[in-house]
């Protein structure tokens, strides 16, 4: 692979790039799901394929390709550099890139269970044992499980003397219970929506998260929800579990500090953002309790934005986005390191597959947990007007990530410290920069959950992303609730 | 790009490695290229080939399916190993159908299909698409960024091309090829305080015009600048054909055979019921000459025609073939519509069964430009295209969203002053109960929802809950 990575590069410096970097990517991947009591559907796949990314007279070019024979990566590192010529004939200034020592590494996630190792009997079985569990429920009309796994093996190589070896392993579960009664659909899923929970780690994973175990109640709450109440509309004080706020941190803090939206470069797609260069260092992002860092070093956690190198041989940082609720930091790259005067690169570049040019994407976007000992119970206890709320199932933001509004699966009202009855269909809306300085609270260490969003979408090609959120539940004063609901 | 003649040599390599009772190869891929500019400047620029093959075995009513994109003979053998090894370990699926032969996959339904007088499957790839260079996407940025700089205005977007294909083997002797290309422009032009958006796409890419694009998106900019803030509350909107794409994109995952007997449809016991307005109608049309897409579904049946609402009713849904069967035996058949496989299923083994993907909107009776129904508007807001849309009621179809890159105050009959986004939440039921005008529909295509033939719509009563900041 490292002599596939060398053609590339010799024929785009020799083609009069400036610059180039070139990564020779193998992916695999195995999908199970079930539905029903049946395998819904089991696949395998391998994806193979090399780019080049080429600077030249000061722009960008990128090509990509499946062929991996001599003849075919010169002729895609030629076409990366005549892309890059016309790349040129629409430009201002000339690229910048933060300087960056070379590097010569070896990585790989680390694991305790190589996920496809495991016979894929066994994880039929669980999963049709969890669909068991759930649909034991009288009321159950639809239950949906899944397990995914995938390894994508990576080459890269730089024309400044990297050549970086990196092996990133990630596992997925989880489930969701459906109830339809009348006119109305409810859903619960553990342990989070969208599939379940995803982390850079083996199949240790699928053993932690006690899948079988939660089964029998999340299915008993999804057919408990439609004997609830509807959620009241109000001005409520908001406890969101860590799930919840895993996303909540991800659309109004992540994508709002990555330096290419915050610069206009997805101006026409993912959308631009409120945080202008200005602010930083001077905005009040939040309350003083905020503490939020975009961390991608191992010792973080194993979060889906876990790595050693970024895709462009940066080393994996941690760097302070929010510090006492001031804003602190953005998400940067050589390329974008200048424009907010660092002399280095955050190290946040990362591309979906071989196939796709690298952006800045979350790493692991995370809330520090509350230094104080702090339970949920404890915070529901302290609690005298609120409504705690769980497991995400419909989320809106606007392009410039300031008015968002989330639904959630379930919610509880708490009154005196008590929670008193389940509400179905919570949802609270609000201004993203208001929510944050109205926290008041954080559960401290031992709540606290990095969670994994596999599917953060952003560029054109788009590209499909993983990033970590770690969150611990909190409280947030007099927040906007079940507008959703209202006149429509 | 992998020909025809070339999958089929594949296919062959690969039935003579399996060992399987039946097999199923899917070829897609192809060649595509995205000139993408910001700040008037060419940022990113790429160009990618890929093909990937999917082989689905068949062991007696156990099934699974591969996927590589190596084509040479020891992937092959892996992809077929990995098929084998994952299909011998199912649980057998007694609805699992044998796979169908070209006969059964292009047998005439009159029972399904209604006729589209002199229809016939339009050619999809033009050469002129595939030829298109970098430094030709660089002209045509070149051209969208001089109308940003006449206006003082900053634009970015994205010009790009594809040459793609499609097809399926099976070992009962089906096969099928699709070749198309597409060409797409889209353009956000920016200024201080305000946007302006404009998007098309084609197969033919002398269809589509950089230059008018970029003209109306600046217009859009300019006239929405210094934005007012209106209070939220229900208003007469007028949506451009892209926020009508945008709003009813995910209502047509439940108009499936599979989503019915899932319970997870909105239109669960509602089929035959009369829902919208008596101006709606809503087809399933890959034939449409507006339309893209291949003729054939995931299993290579063939794409019929289908009436999916008329005069405001729901008619139908679409079933795939194993779908089909299952709801017949179903204790919902009474509930589900005309049952039969209409050619929208999705590649097995999924879960999702099938969804039409071809929508097209009839034409109004009294069809009227976006010009009319502004003239006829005394107070109202209209609408470029929505953002981050979202189901909130899965039932009662209540969907939430933004308004983005174009908002207007309509008075008096003209369009007055830029205002600033909207938060909606919004029944689609009540929605398109709620249609007062149509334009005649037009292709259209957003990023809420994949591309469809569209009117502009009137809607009355359109719910606005809360307003942003810009």
């Amino acid at each position: 692979m490292k002599e596939i990575a060398s053609w590339a590069l010799d024929t785009a410096t020799m083609r009069g790039a400036s610059f180039a970097d070139a990564r020779v990517i193998r992916q695999r991947s195995r999908a199970l799901t079930t539905k029903n009591g049946k395998v819904g559907s089991a696949s395998d796949a391998e994806s193979e394929g090399m780019n080049v990314r080429a600077l030249v007279d000061g722009a960008w070019g990128f090509a990509a390709s499946e062929d991996l024979s001599r003849r075919g990566v010169e002729a895609t590192a030629a076409r990366a550099v005549e892309i890059a010529r016309a790349s040129a004939q629409v430009k201002q200034e000339n690229v910048r890139l933060a300087p960056e020592k070379s590097v010569i590494a070896d990585w790989t996630t680390p694991y305790v269970i190589d996920p496809f190792s495991i016979s894929i009997e066994h994880n039929i079985d669980l999963l049709l044992k969890i669909d068991a569990e759930l649909r034991a429920v009288a009321g159950v009309t639809l239950a949906e499980t899944n397990l995914n796994f995938n390894r994508e093996e990576q080459w890269f190589a730089s024309s400044e003397g990297s050549e970086i070896h990196q092996t990133k392993y990630s596992t997925g579960a989880g489930y969701a219970a459906h109830a339809f009664v009348g006119n109305e659909i409810q859903k619960r899923s553990y342990p989070n929506s969208y599939g379940g929970q995803w982390q850079n780690k083996g199949y240790e994973l699928v053993e932690e998260l006690k899948l079988v175990e939660n089964a029998r109640r999340i299915a008993e709450e999804a057919v408990a929800l439609h004997n609830a109440d509807q959620c009241p509309e109000g001005v409520f004080d908001l406890i969101l579990d860590s799930s919840q706020l895993g996303l909540q941190i991800h659309e109004s803090i992540g994508h709002p500090i990555e330096l290419d939206r915050v610069l206009g470069m997805e101006a026409n797609f993912a959308g631009a953002s409120f945080l202008t260069l200005d602010k930083l260092r001077k905005l009040q992002y939040g309350s003083e309790m905020v503490n939020v860092v975009a961390d991608a070093r191992q010792e973080h956690g194993p979060g889906l934005g876990t790595f050693a190198f970024d895709d462009e041989g940066v080393p994996a940082q941690c760097t302070p986005i929010i510090t006492n609720g001031l804003f602190t930091g953005y998400l940067s790259s050589r390329e974008t390191a200048h424009t907010i005067g660092a002399d280095r690169s955050g190290g946040t570049l990362r591309a979906e597959g071989w196939n796709r040019l690298p952006m800045i994407r979350m790493t692991n976007i995370s809330l520090l947990p509350g230094k104080a000992p702090l339970s949920l119970e404890q915070l529901i206890a302290s609690t005298d007007r609120g409504i705690l709320m769980q497991t995400n199932r419909s989320w809106s933001i606007d392009d410039k990530r300031y008015n968002f509004q989330f639904g959630c699966e379930i919610g509880w009202e708490i009154k005196n410290g008590k929670r008193v009855r389940i509400v179905k269909n919570p949802s609270y809306s609000g201004i993203t920069t208001e929510f944050w300085n109205a926290l008041d609270a954080i559960c401290s260490r031992q709540e606290w959950t990095l969670w994994g969003t596999p599917n953060c979408g952003k560029g054109q090609p788009q590209q499909v992303m993983g990033t970590g959120h770690g969150a611990a539940p909190s409280r947030f004063r007099g927040v906007k609730v079940g507008s959703a609901y209202k006149g429509s | 790009m992998v020909t025809r003649d070339r999958a089929a040599e594949i296919f062959n390599r690969i039935k003579n490695l399996s060992t399987a009772d039946e097999i199923e190869v899917l070829f897609s891929g192809g060649r595509s290229a995205l000139t993408r500019f910001a700040n008037n400047v060419i940022h990113q620029n790429v160009e990618e080939e890929n093909h990937v093959v999917s082989l689905r075995s068949v062991f007696g009513g156990r099934t699974a399916r591969a996927f590589t994109n190596k084509f040479d003979d020891e992937s092959l053998r892996r992809v077929v190993a990995s098929s084998e090894s994952l299909a011998k370990v199912q649980h057998p699926d007694p609805d699992l159908l044998s796979l169908p032969t070209s006969q059964e996959a292009d047998r005439e339904r009159p029972e399904v299909d209604v006729k589209n007088p002199g229809a016939k499957f339009p050619s999809r790839h033009f050469a002129e698409t595939a030829a298109i260079t970098p430094q030709m996407r660089a002209e045509g940025v070149k051209t969208i960024v001089r109308v940003a700089q006449k206006h003082q205005l900053t634009t970015a977007g994205i010009f790009s091309n594809s040459e793609s294909v499609e097809g399926i083997f099976n070992s009962r002797g089906l096969s099928k090829w699709h070749t198309q290309t597409l060409a797409e422009v889209s353009i956000t032009m920016l200024a201080g305080d305000s946007s302006g958006w404009q998007k098309a796409n084609s197969p033919d890419v002398t269809d589509i015009s950089p230059q008018l694009l970029a003209q109306v998106a600046a217009q859009k900019a300019l006239h929405s600048a210094r934005p007012a803030e209106l209070p939220p509350g229900k208003y007469t909107v007028i949506l451009e054909p892209a926020a009508v794409l945008d709003i009813v994109g995910s209502m047509f995952w439940d108009f499936s055979g599979m989503a019915i007997l899932d319970q997870r449809s909105f239109l669960t016991g509602r089929i035959g019921s009369k829902l919208f307005g008596d101006n709606i109608t809503i087809w399933d049309d890959v034939s449409h000459p507006l339309q893209t897409g291949s003729p054939f579904d995931g299993e290579g049946m063939r794409r019929h025609r289908i009436p999916l609402v008329e005069n405001g009713a729901v008619r139908r849904v679409v079933y795939a073939r194993a779908t089909a069967e299952r709801m017949k035996r179903s204790e919902q058949k009474g509930n589900a519509g005309p049952i039969e496989p209409t050619g929208h299923g999705f590649p097995l083994p999924n879960e999702m069964g099938e969804m039409p993907i071809n929508i097209v909107f009839a034409a109004p009776q009294n069809p009227q430009s976006v010009e009319q129904m502004i003239a006829s508007t005394e107070r109202g807001v209209l609408v470029t295209r929505l953002w981050y849309v979202r189901d909130v009621d899965p039932y009662e179809k209540i969907v939430t969203g933004m308004t983005r890159d174009g908002t207007f105050l309509l008075e008096d009959g003209r369009v007055g002053k830029g205002i600033r986004n909207f938060r909606f939440n919004q029944s689609l039921i009540h929605a398109l109960s709620n249609v007062e005008a149509m334009s005649t529909p037009v292709r259209s295509t957003g990023e809420e929802a994949f591309d469809m033939v569209v009117p502009a719509m009137k809607i009355v009563d359109f719910n606005f809950t809360e307003v942003t900041k810009f």
